[in-house]
């Protein structure tokens, strides 16, 4: 593979032709803030914030449309640049609600953890702040376009990722606004809530409803685990705190669906906590349920397996197993016919 | 699936023949809409009802329910016609061409366009664009396997991707996407009554001394009863017992009520689940297992891959995990070899006796999960199969002709219904989501507005739907997406618990249930 190799602040590094100044300063360590660039999305170059200078150029290029190319000499924290940033930074604080205290999103927030890094304040220029109703009569997502940054993820997720564009940019200038057709809400539009732009949003514009107000996000702990719903074995992250799973965020190293998931994988999970969970074992006595304890279930059920062996043979007693349940499971319900049983009867509904 | 998911990124042509992956497996269908939305690749779509990827195709077939032989015949009737076949491909890979040329010949662009409904044109385009792109992908669900010939089906999605060489390579391949999260894993694992885990016959005596060495028993060498069979069985008396692990046949298995006396008919039935399903109601006890939120284990996808399910918070209540459930009753009945203290060990010990999974253990699949067969620790996982050669050697062509489905409509029961999933329900569990249970909370039949016109029903108005086995109360959804005749409904609702109505009628091989066509009346409920 043909390389390049340039110099990022005073160090070399080599890369293979085509790589971004971008990729190419963070694999020489440096730090180079984004908001519109995503690894897995088209580049648009628009928010600006990963400026660097290069010699010889005339402005500040963005690094994240830039390719790097052999000699280039790069500076990647230059006065011109932090300015250059700042002056970004500030023009977005301006036009965004001062609410970091009660956003859910902090925490986990670029442009909190940007502010914070270039020690940016609000009220450098004045001026109107937008003033969007909150949107959130779905059941699954809140927007909150105050804090949006027009950094157009969402809508190249949606469009890229889930192949639906169901957002784009709407009106111009101050207006501009991320939207759907006629500007409804997502409720009315042909949206399929799947979360993915809410996934990709660097801010708290987009959250899952269902988490808000839940937990800080230094609170939840991440559990790695694989969709219980469908067969495409998508792999997420259970959000929990205090024992609870709280809800589910996407983890960009799953392997079949990276970020993205469906809505019944991103917002479906909350059955585990369902109130008509059954929680105690239970034996029918006169037509009833009664709750039991462990011992008496399990010593019942044993008893009368026993006795139904006996008397009528292995072969008159069934079991079906469970497309829903782990692979151990499986594996040791198949034992269980076999090896204490004594029959072949085994099945699950392999055919839905 | 012989290939992956990520290879759908690679294709330049998706068939998807019954099959509905933007509700039914979202995720595919995500990379199938955006694929054909960037220009990337073109879309066959093959499909009774204008689904939401038939909206996005190239070409449309839609065909008649239960005519998916005729049309795959046809096509491939085209196909050698027009010379388009992978003679290489043939030659080197494949065997029975002779008798398969000789069965489409039957099956005329004419013949077929009266069979199936499709207009010839279409016929001829679709057979010359799948035949001609080089990385063409087929994928199939239900609507391929939910007939009485759907094994019948399944052979003939492989006759066609032999015939134009798109097996064995990236982009291309048969794609069959599971339904449930994890029914290849349940499948992987012996969960059927013919294989132990690893598809390891048990009519097979070496196999049967290797795991009666590893387990300590004498081993059965007769196959097992399959679900219809045992229904069967039990309601003439010779099943007495059964146990149930987290499935609901009276709400998910066709022809309900004889499933419920069935359950009704054996002395003591067991039922270990999550909720208080339809099912567990018929149950003399019920052991309440612990979700995949709350145990350890492995699922495997579609794509045959194998990933870790990871305990996040402790079993709610007094529910336990499931494995612990069923090893604790073997240590009850006096057997002491499932004594296991971790799903771990219970895996290393099923690897240990399964050669394809020899290779897969929990430190291997820490992060990306691996893809079967995997038969040592050094090998990487199998995303493509077939590469080289077919299980059997060479892929054998198998002649095929049309099996009409074992119910059609007539004077008495004039409509033909279809059944399948909805993009925000997944079986039963996520009726117990509030969010999505509230976005979707009860059935709404789809009718063609002609058939809502004669019934006199609109949108949101009820029908009674009656079959020759039970009768059910729906919503309707008055849309054009159906044709006229046709009544669509999914299976997620007990309060309108559709496989009442679905045939008792299965395929002779898989034992695969119709659910995709049986006739049933509609009347208006006011
Ligand atoms: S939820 Fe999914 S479909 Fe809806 S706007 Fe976001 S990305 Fe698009
Ligand atoms: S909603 Fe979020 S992702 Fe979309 S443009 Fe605004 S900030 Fe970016
Ligand atoms: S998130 Fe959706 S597409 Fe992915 S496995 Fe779960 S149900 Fe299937
Ligand atoms: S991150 Fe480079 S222009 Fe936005």
């Amino acid at each position: 593979m043909p390389t390049v190799t340039l110099t990022i602040d005073g160090q070399q590094v080599t890369v293979p032709k085509g790589t971004t100044v971008l990729e190419a300063a963070w694999k020489a360590g440096s730090f180079v803030p984004t908001f519109c660039h995503d690894p897995e999305l088209t580049k648009p170059g628009a928010c600006r914030i990963c400026v660097v200078e290069i010699k010889g150029a005339r402005n500040l290029p963005a690094s994240c449309v830039t390719a790097a190319a052999e000699g280039m000499i790069v500076e990647t924290a230059s006065p011109a640049v932090i300015d250059a940033r700042k002056t970004i930074l500030e023009l977005m604080l301006d036009n965004h609600p001062e609410d970091c205290l009660t956003c859910h999103q902090a925490g986990d927030c670029k442009l909190q953890d940007y502010a914070y890094f270039y020690n940016v304040k609000p009220g450098a220029f004045g001026g109107e702040c937008k003033n969007y109703e909150i949107e959130d009569d779905n059941l699954f997502i809140v927007r909150n376009m105050n804090k949006c940054i027009l950094c157009g993820k969402c809508l190249r997720a949606c469009e890229e990722k889930q192949g639906r564009a169901v957002i784009d940019f709407a009106y111009r200038g101050f207006r501009t606004k991320v939207a759907t057709a006629l500007d409804k809400p997502l409720a009315d539009s042909v949206c399929v809530s799947c979360g993915t732009c809410v996934s990709v949003c660097p801010t708290g514009a987009l959250t899952e409803k269902a988490m808000l107000g839940s937990a800080r996000k230094w609170e939840v702990q991440k559990v790695r685990t694989t969709c219980p719903f469908c067969g495409v074995g998508c792999n997420f992250d259970l959000n929990v705190k205090g024992g609870k799973v709280i809800g589910v965020t996407s983890n960009a190293a799953a392997p079949a669906n990276g970020r993205d998931l469906c809505v019944k994988g991103r917002f479906g999970t909350d059955y585990v906590h369902s109130p008509k969970r059954l929680t105690k074992p239970l034996i029918k006595k006169n037509g009833e349920f009664v709750e039991s304890t462990w011992d008496e279930a399990l010593d019942l059920v044993a008893s009368k397996f026993g006795e139904i062996k006996t008397k009528f043979g292995s072969d008159s007693i069934a079991a079906l197993s469970s497309a829903r349940c782990t692979n151990e499971d499986n594996y040791v319900m198949q034992k269980f016919m076999r090896a204490v049983i004594g029959t072949n009867n085994v099945d699950h509904c392999a055919r839905t | 699936m012989t290939n992956s998911f990520e290879d759908y990124l690679n294709t330049d042509l998706f068939f998807v023949i019954g099959s509905n992956p933007t509700e039914a497996h979202p995720m595919a269908g995500a990379k199938i809409m955006s694929s054909v939305m960037s220009g990337k690749s073109k879309l066959i779509v093959a499909d009774p009802r204008r689904i939401e990827l038939a909206e996005k195709a190239d070409i449309w077939l839609q065909l008649r329910p239960g005519t998916d032989i005729p049309l795959l015949n046809g096509l491939m009737h085209i196909i050698i016609k027009e010379g388009l076949h992978d003679q290489k491909f043939i030659e080197e890979r494949t065997e029975g061409f002779e008798a398969l040329k000789a069965t489409v010949e039957k099956y005329t662009p004419a013949r077929v366009s009266e069979m199936t409904g499709v207009p010839e044109n279409l016929l001829y385009d679709a057979a010359r664009l799948y035949a001609t792109t080089a990385k063409a992908m087929l994928c199939y669900t239900l609507g391929i396997t939910e007939h009485i010939c759907g094994v019948d089906n399944v052979m003939s999605t492989a006759n066609i991707a032999m015939l134009t060489g798109h097996l064995g390579k990236e982009g291309c391949g048969v794609n069959p996407q599971r339904g449930q999260n994890n029914v290849q894993g349940a499948c992987d694992m012996g969960a059927l009554p013919n294989v132990y885990s690893g598809y390891q016959a048990v009519v097979n005596p070496d196999i049967q001394a290797k795991f009666e060495k590893a387990w300590g028993v004498k081993l059965d060498n007769k196959l097992g009863l399959t679900i219809p069979d045992m229904m069967d069985a039990a309601v003439e008396g010779k099943l007495k017992a059964m146990f149930v692990l987290g499935e609901d046949p009276v709400l998910t298995d066709p022809d309900a009520n004889h499933i419920k006396k069935a359950l009704t008919k054996m002395d003591f039935v067991v039922a270990q689940e999550i909720f208080m399903s339809e099912t567990a109601k018929y149950a003399d006890v019920i052991l309440p297992g612990a979700s995949f939120a709350e145990k350890d284990g492995t699922f495997s996808s579609s794509e045959r891959r194998v990933q870790r399910v990871r305990k996040a918070i402790e079993p709610i209540g007094d529910s336990r995990p499931d494995w612990w459930i069923i090893c604790e009753l073997a240590k009850r009945m006096g057997y002491d070899k499932m004594n296991y203290e971790s799903p771990r060990q219970i895996w290393d010990e099923m690897a240990s006796l399964s050669p394809i999974f020899a290779g897969i253990n929990y430190d291997r699949i820490e992060h990306t999960g691996l893809q079967w067969p995997c038969p040592t620790v050094e090998h990487p996982g199998t995303p493509v199969l077939h590469t080289q050669s077919f299980s059997r050697g060479k892929g054998l062509f198998k002649a095929i002709e049309h099996t009409p489905p074992a119910e059609m409509p007539d004077e008495e029961y004039p409509y033909l219904l279809s059944t399948g999933r909805i993009l925000y329900h997944y079986n039963i569990t996520t009726r117990y989501s509030s969010a999505l249970d509230a976005h979707r909370p009860e059935e709404a039949a789809m009718i063609h507005p002609a058939d809502a016109a004669t019934l006199g029903v609109c949108t949101g108005e009820k029908v009674r739907v009656t079959s020759r086995r039970g009768s059910v109360v729906t919503k309707v959804n008055v849309t054009d997406k159906v044709m006229s005749g046709m009544i669509w409904m999914s299976f997620h609702y007990k309060e309108t618990p559709t496989n009442e109505l679905t045939v008792n009628a299965f395929d002779p091989v898989s034992k695969t249930g119709e659910y995709k066509v049986a006739a049933v009346q509609l009347e208006k409920v006011v």
